[in-house]
């Protein structure tokens, strides 16, 4: 297929994952602070720190109160992450190749955008509970909608790559900053409000309950395992690098623990690497190491994709 | 009963006689339609358009950065033709096509026709459709105009004109498609009773004229339609002629000379591309040859096509013979080649460069229609008897310090065909615009686009300037 078309998809995809990360980790914070005691100090830089924008956030904003850290990042048209400008892109990609997606596919963004759209032109704050519940739905009902109507050929397995690079990225930073965060405060640990730390950490994963499901007790060790390690659970960094190389090899048509470019060569090095690893060699290595360590190479992949299959071919 | 109170006036209706009078063949659809009530009718062309919507049928606004699509608008009464009329007009067109052809060859090769004077040869040079690049090309199997709309109207007294030979990269062949596609929802019954000419299989016909380029003994030439991208006013049809013939729609972007051929960039690696439905202009498909700053072309494609190794529809330079003053010679080439009388005139044409005939122009502007001779999509010209004294004035001023630049003709009294305004109806001016292939045979898609002035009394049609359409039936 056309190397426009195929980055096209897996830009949709990474846009409308993107958007729906946003409004997870906004959303627990919000929900953070209704339930933090009157005087502790709110936490909204953090967020920025997810991103890796912070440097950008300071310029244009200055302090990082809630207003300004949600006018950022569910808002700001001119700041290419926001909620907003992933929708916008998104449409754009998804309109760029109408003619290859399912009408419902194009359907679905579309109306996504145009909701978003609409209510970041007057954002009302009482409704932003719901706005960010309606975006995560939003793109819950996409992929739904993708899977359901699309063929699975090249084009959909590029859709795939892009949407569980950036939820593994995203998982894995929301992780990092969090763990950087509530780790430091040793006064903290084990008390009310470090617990409800945690929990907000697993719900902007969706993972509270899942969680629960298989190790009870809330400890930052078994928190960090689940989200990194957890081989079923669909938002855990190993479950979208197996699904990423699954839809890699149908690309390439390699067979599993081969590999034929640099894209899939380091996507499989990671993926192994998280097969054998146990939590404990990763807090004695260092978590935020290990995370960083992490992005790193999920970059390399993606940088991997674009040169394998997108960039246009230098000529002699 | 609907048409009771339809007034035809003084004009050629399309379906009416006279009042209360419908055209033979439009008999079935009148009584159908005087069967339904107002409410009804007006509900089936909510659905119409709403359909059209949802199939995506829009085009973009220029002016307009908030990204949203336009409908085109449409009317659900169509036009309705004899088969027996449409015959004639085939034939026409055809002739015309086939003359068109031949003075392309001969422009870009011997030029006989200059040197047996039959046209001022500084006509030609200064058209701007004329490129000299193109001179000694040779386009496969010597065919340049693959795909052609040719614009015709129809006076006061019902004689058929050519108004217009478009051969650079018409457009609106996807309204033809799905207004028809919505039709035949919206009046099942009438088309179980009369016999209309499909026109559906429009896209296996362009397939067919595009792979009919293709070197000869490739056994899978690979086709694409190369568009601007999506920001281009027509990109809704490029991107449903691409689907509707089952081959890649690319930009600029995804091609690149490799290896002497014109290649695609894919995920596996460079493609050969040999055969380009091409529908951006013809100045800026090749920077290094023509507009250096295009960022729409491919840098090297000329030296490629000139080389034969790949085949652009259309061929490159075909704006010389739809300029509007060579318009004016089309009967003389006709007769120059084909030795045949014209069976389509074309409107009575003033030459502004002449300059007897411009100072006629400018003494009747208030009767005439003045246009420039390389424009399109009804930019720029003037409508003489519905302007302004200071619109006049100032078109006078244009037309005298550029006069190879302009052309005159009357202004014809557009035919009419009845359209739905909330409960009644009344008629609206039409042309149309019938789509031509040129492959192995020249094939002529039953019926063509009719497109509707939908402001009241204007004579204008072009989509960009508020015109809408209507579905187009011939029937035995």
């Amino acid at each position: 297929m056309l190397s426009r078309v195929a980055s096209s998809i897996y830009w949709l995809n990474r846009y409308v994952e993107r958007a729906e990360n946003i409004a997870r980790f906004v959303d627990v914070n919000l929900n953070l602070l209704l339930d933090s005691p009157v005087g502790v100090e709110q936490q909204w830089a953090p967020l920025v720190m997810t991103t890796g924008d912070l440097e950008l956030f300071k310029e244009r904003y200055g302090t990082a109160t809630a207003d300004n850290v949600v006018q950022f990042l569910a808002f700001d048209s001119d700041y290419s992450n926001s909620i907003t400008s992933c929708l916008r892109l998104a449409r754009e990609n998804a309109r760029s190749v109408r003619e290859i997606i399912s009408s419902e596919m194009w359907e679905r963004v579309n109306a996504f955008y145009l909701m978003v759209k609409e209510i970041s032109q007057a954002p009302p704050l009482s409704q932003l509970p719901s706005f960010f519940a309606e975006v995560k739905l939003a793109s819950h009902l996409f992929a739904g909608v993708m899977d359901a109507t699309m063929t699975h050929n090249e084009g959909w397995h590029f859709g795939q790559l892009g949407r569980f690079l950036e939820r593994a990225d995203k998982t894995a930073r929301t992780l990092d900053v969090k763990y950087f965060i509530l780790l430091p405060s040793a006064d903290d640990i084990g008390t009310a409000l470090d617990e409800l730390q945690w929990i907000a950490l697993l719900k902007s994963a969706s993972g509270y309950e899942m969680y629960r499901k298989c190790q009870h007790r809330i400890s930052p060790q078994d928190i960090a395992k689940f989200l990194i390690l957890d081989r079923d659970f669909p938002r855990s960094v190993q479950f979208c690098l197996l699904q990423a190389e699954k839809s890699l090899h149908q690309i390439t048509e390699t067979t599993p623990g081969r590999w034929s470019n640099p894209a899939d060569r380091t996507l499989g090095k990671l993926r192994s690497e998280l097969d054998f690893i146990t939590i404990e060699e990763i807090i004695k290595r260092g978590l935020h190491e290990f995370l960083d360590d992490t992005q790193i190479q999920l970059n390399q992949v993606g940088r991997g994709i674009f040169e394998t299959f997108f960039e246009l071919q230098s000529v002699s | 009963m609907r048409f009771d109170q339809y007034e035809p006036g003084d004009f050629y209706d399309e379906l009416f006689l006279a009042s209360g009078q419908p055209r033979l063949e439009a008999v079935p659809l009148i009584e159908r339609i005087n069967s339904l009530s107002m409410e009804e009718l007006q509900q089936r062309q909510r659905a119409a358009q709403t359909a059209l919507f949802q199939l995506g049928v829009t085009f973009n606004v220029y002016s307009d950065d908030q990204g949203t699509e336009r409908i085109f608008p449409f009317d659900i009464v169509p036009r309705i033709l004899a088969a027996k009329e449409w015959a004639r007009l085939e034939e026409g067109l055809k002739q015309r096509i086939h003359a068109l052809n031949l003075f392309l060859s001969d422009i870009y090769g011997e030029q006989k026709i200059l040197k047996d004077k039959v046209i001022p040869e500084e006509l030609v040079y200064s058209a701007t459709g004329f490129l000299k690049p193109c001179m000694g090309l040779q386009p496969p199997q010597g065919i340049w105009c693959h795909i052609t709309g040719t614009d015709l109207v129809r006076d006061r007294d019902g004689q058929w004109y050519v108004l217009e030979d478009n051969l650079r990269c018409p457009s609106g062949v996807s309204y033809v498609l799905e207004n028809r596609r919505v039709m035949k929802s919206t009046f099942p019954l009438v088309f179980n009773k009369m016999a209309i000419k499909p026109v559906e299989d429009y896209a296996s016909h362009l397939l067919e004229t595009l792979l009919n380029l293709a070197p000869l003994g490739l056994p899978d030439p690979t086709v694409v339609v190369l568009t601007p991208g999506m920001y281009n006013s027509a990109y809704f049809e490029h991107s449903f002629l691409a689907q509707q013939m089952g081959v890649e729609l690319v930009e600029s972007r995804d091609l690149v000379i490799a290896n002497g051929y014109l290649q695609m960039q894919t995920t596996k690696g460079l493609k050969r591309v040999d055969v380009v439905y091409r529908r951006i202009d013809d100045d800026f498909i090749d920077p290094l040859t023509f507009r250096a700053n295009s960022l729409l072309g491919v840098p090297g494609l000329m030296d490629v096509y000139r080389a034969g190794r790949v085949a652009l529809a259309n061929a490159l330079g075909t704006g010389v013979a739809d300029d509007k003053v060579i318009y004016a010679y089309v009967p003389k080439i006709i007769r120059y080649y084909l030795d045949e009388e014209p069976l389509l005139p074309n409107v009575p044409t003033y030459l502004c460069w002449e300059p007897d005939q411009e100072n006629h122009v400018l003494a009747n502007l208030d009767q005439l229609v003045v246009k420039p001779a390389d424009g399109s999509g009804g930019y720029g010209m003037l409508v003489g008897p519905h302007a302004t004294p200071a619109e006049r004035e100032n078109f006078a001023e244009r037309i005298k310090a550029n006069p190879r630049n302009y052309i005159a003709q009357p202004t014809l009294s557009l035919s009419r065909v009845p359209t739905l305004f909330g409960d009644r109806f009344e008629g609206c001016h039409v042309d149309l615009r019938p789509y031509i292939l040129y492959g192995k045979e020249i094939y002529i898609n039953p019926g063509g686009l009719t497109r509707v002035a939908l402001k009241k009394g204007s004579l204008v049609v072009n989509s960009s300037q508020g015109g809408g359409s209507k579905d187009t039936w011939i029937v035995q």
